[in-house]
């Protein structure tokens, strides 16, 4: 799973944003509610995981790396 | 007898001065305190202007002192007219100069931005300059009548212009005085408001506050992407009644981060704004027994909500959720294609007749009598319903069931949006030829399907069209065609085009 990867996940919910090199989406008012929602069933969609709840949390989508990490989490390989 | 809705705020804070009135996400305002800063903000009104019954504009995040600009805004004899923050600048252009303000209420830094997008110094009243004094409350007001403007509220239009919705005094109390009665509301009720100021829901939050005295939480919006902090706030600040959208309480259920919080004080969840989803309904009910839950339903042309229906029985997951029975003092009519009342079972455009109709949309005389229009069925005397173009039909227990629109109007997270609205603005897009959007129900989606010679950016669609239009209202999925299918008459098929891409 590389920086790319999920970059193009990113671009297919906001395809008008830059999100390289970015370190917090929300504090730029990059992602809103709707734009998470897509986000979160996208990751699912692509790697045959289901995300719980009390793990969608400003911590774990605010960056490329913290997605990353939430991804190896759900044992998506590096 | 009560003419303005200001009397339920001025008993109320003579009454509870000291109890907590609204609370935002930086400090807790009494009922004294937000009264003060209304006088205030009344008084900064009548040093500027002396008109009475025009709109006052407001250009500002959902804080306390919104609230105090909205109660200050009718002190001095206006109305208020909430502004999207979050709207492109031409957009606000386009209604500020459609509107007229006499003035815009807003901050230093927002005024800069409304400056820079060409609007007026003029029109703006800093609230930053506006300074607390315990000068007398204007008295402007006391001359109004109750079918005096109170509010306007603006809603897409077909045309890619706005509609401003004009409400008057005597509907907002109608509705209040229904609903503090139904759902027995006091000055314990702890209100979570979840509605952004610029949608009529939000109307229940605040004048429930202003008339019971209860406590008045503005629930941060950013709480909204993270089910589980939104869950925990409510618990933290003992919120005992929400009104919001069904987007919301999905999100909450599908996400299952009800059973992770054990302290929520929920009593009363009232829904309203799109379809609720029984499925969720049922999660929430079994997560609260005992709780009251309702389906409100409404158009902002009659004021909020017109029907209700509190959930007295077990749903299927697969059952609609009724949007129930008529609120008091109002009446629902459900009429055919022939303009007669239909029979139960059958579909009809839901019509509305009450003290609660607007006053019309503001300086939009031709729309105004395509939607309000004499009862057809009452020749005698003049009357009017407003048709709301929404297809219902009645069950075998009499409760109203909503079936869809019948035009190109949809609900996308709670947002009421035209179709024509999109088109309008995407018409405009530099490549593109031709093009429809259309809703897919079942994903969620906003769909632009559009002619042009080759595959485009959705990126450069989106930027494009984000320069004129609130983000809620872009395309999410795209669709290019080399030629859009065309009806023998050579129009654009609509409906070919909905059965490949929408639902």
């Amino acid at each position: 799973m590389s920086n790319e990867n999920v970059i193009a996940i990113l671009k297919t919910v906001r395809p008008e944003c830059e999100f390289a090199g970015i370190d917090d989406f929300f504090a730029r008012g990059m992602l809103d509610s709707f734009d998470l929602t897509m986000l979160v069933s996208a990751l699912e969609e692509r790697f045959g995981i289901s995300v719980e709840g009390a793990d969608i949390l400003p911590e774990n989508f605010r960056s490329v790396d913290a997605i990353l990490s939430l991804l190896a989490k759900y044992g998506v390989p590096a | 007898m009560q003419i303005n809705v200001l009397e339920y705020f001025l008993k109320t804070s003579d009454r509870l001065p000291t109890k907590v009135a609204v609370v935002d996400d930086r400090e807790g305002w009494t009922f004294e305190r937000l009264r003060a800063r209304a006088a205030s903000i009344g008084r900064a009104i009548t040093c500027r202007t002396t008109s009475t019954n025009r709109p006052i504009a407001t250009y500002l995040p959902k804080t306390n002192d919104t609230a105090a600009s909205f109660l200050g805004a009718l002190l001095s004899g206006n109305c208020y007219a909430p502004l999207d923050v979050k709207a492109p600048l031409p957009r606000i252009h386009a209604i500020v100069d459609h509107l007229d303000p006499v003035l815009i209420l807003t901050t230093k830094e927002l005024g800069a931005q409304l400056a820079s997008g060409g609007i007026d110094r003029d029109r703006l009243l800093l609230l930053d300059d506006v300074s607390d004094n315990d000068a007398a409350i204007p008295d402007q007001w006391l001359r109004l009548i109750d079918t005096d403007p109170v509010y306007i509220i603006h809603t897409s239009g077909s045309t890619g212009k706005p509609k401003g919705v004009v409400i008057a005094h005597r509907a907002v109390i109608d509705y209040i005085d229904w609903a503090r009665d139904c759902f027995q509301i006091d000055e314990h009720c702890v209100i979570g408001n979840q509605a952004p100021f610029i949608f009529d829901n939000s109307t229940l939050d605040l004048y429930l506050c202003f008339a019971c005295g209860a406590t008045l939480h503005l629930i941060p919006e950013d709480l909204f992407l993270f089910p589980l902090r939104l869950v925990e706030y409510l618990a933290d600040k003992a919120i005992n009644f929400i009104f919001w959208v069904p987007s919301v309480m999905v999100s909450v259920a599908d996400k299952r981060v009800l059973d992770k919080v054990s302290s929520l004080s929920l009593k009363k969840v009232l829904f309203a704004g799109e379809v609720m989803p029984a499925k969720h309904l049922n999660i929430w009910r079994s997560r609260f027994p005992g709780a009251l839950f309702a389906n409100l339903y409404g158009p902002t042309e009659i004021t909020v909500d017109c029907t209700y229906y509190i959930v007295d029985r077990d749903l299927r997951d697969d059952e609609p959720v009724p949007i129930g029975r008529p609120c008091r003092n109002t009446d629902v009519l459900i009429l055919n294609d022939q303009n007669q009342p239909c029979r139960n079972g059958e579909r009809g455009e839901l019509c509305v007749r009450g003290s609660s109709l607007a006053l019309g949309y503001w300086n939009q005389q031709a729309q105004t009598s395509v939607a309000f229009v004499q009862n057809p069925i009452n020749p005698h005397h003049p009357e009017l319903i407003y048709r709301t173009g929404d297809l219902v039909y009645k069950n075998e227990r009499e409760e109203i069931i909503f079936v869809g629109r019948k035009d190109f109007q949809i609900k996308h997270l709670g947002y009421r949006i035209e179709l024509g609205d999109i088109e309008h603005f995407a018409l405009q897009v530099s490549g593109i030829r031709n093009g429809c959007v259309l809703y897919h129900q079942e994903k969620k989606e906003i769909v632009l399907v559009y002619e042009a010679d080759s595959e485009m950016d959705p990126g450069r669609i989106r930027s494009e069209l984000g320069r004129d239009l609130p983000k809620y209202m872009w395309p999410t999925s795209f669709r290019r065609l080399s030629e859009l299918p065309r009806t023998t008459n050579g129009k654009i098929d609509r409906q070919q085009l909905a059965m490949e891409y929408g639902k």
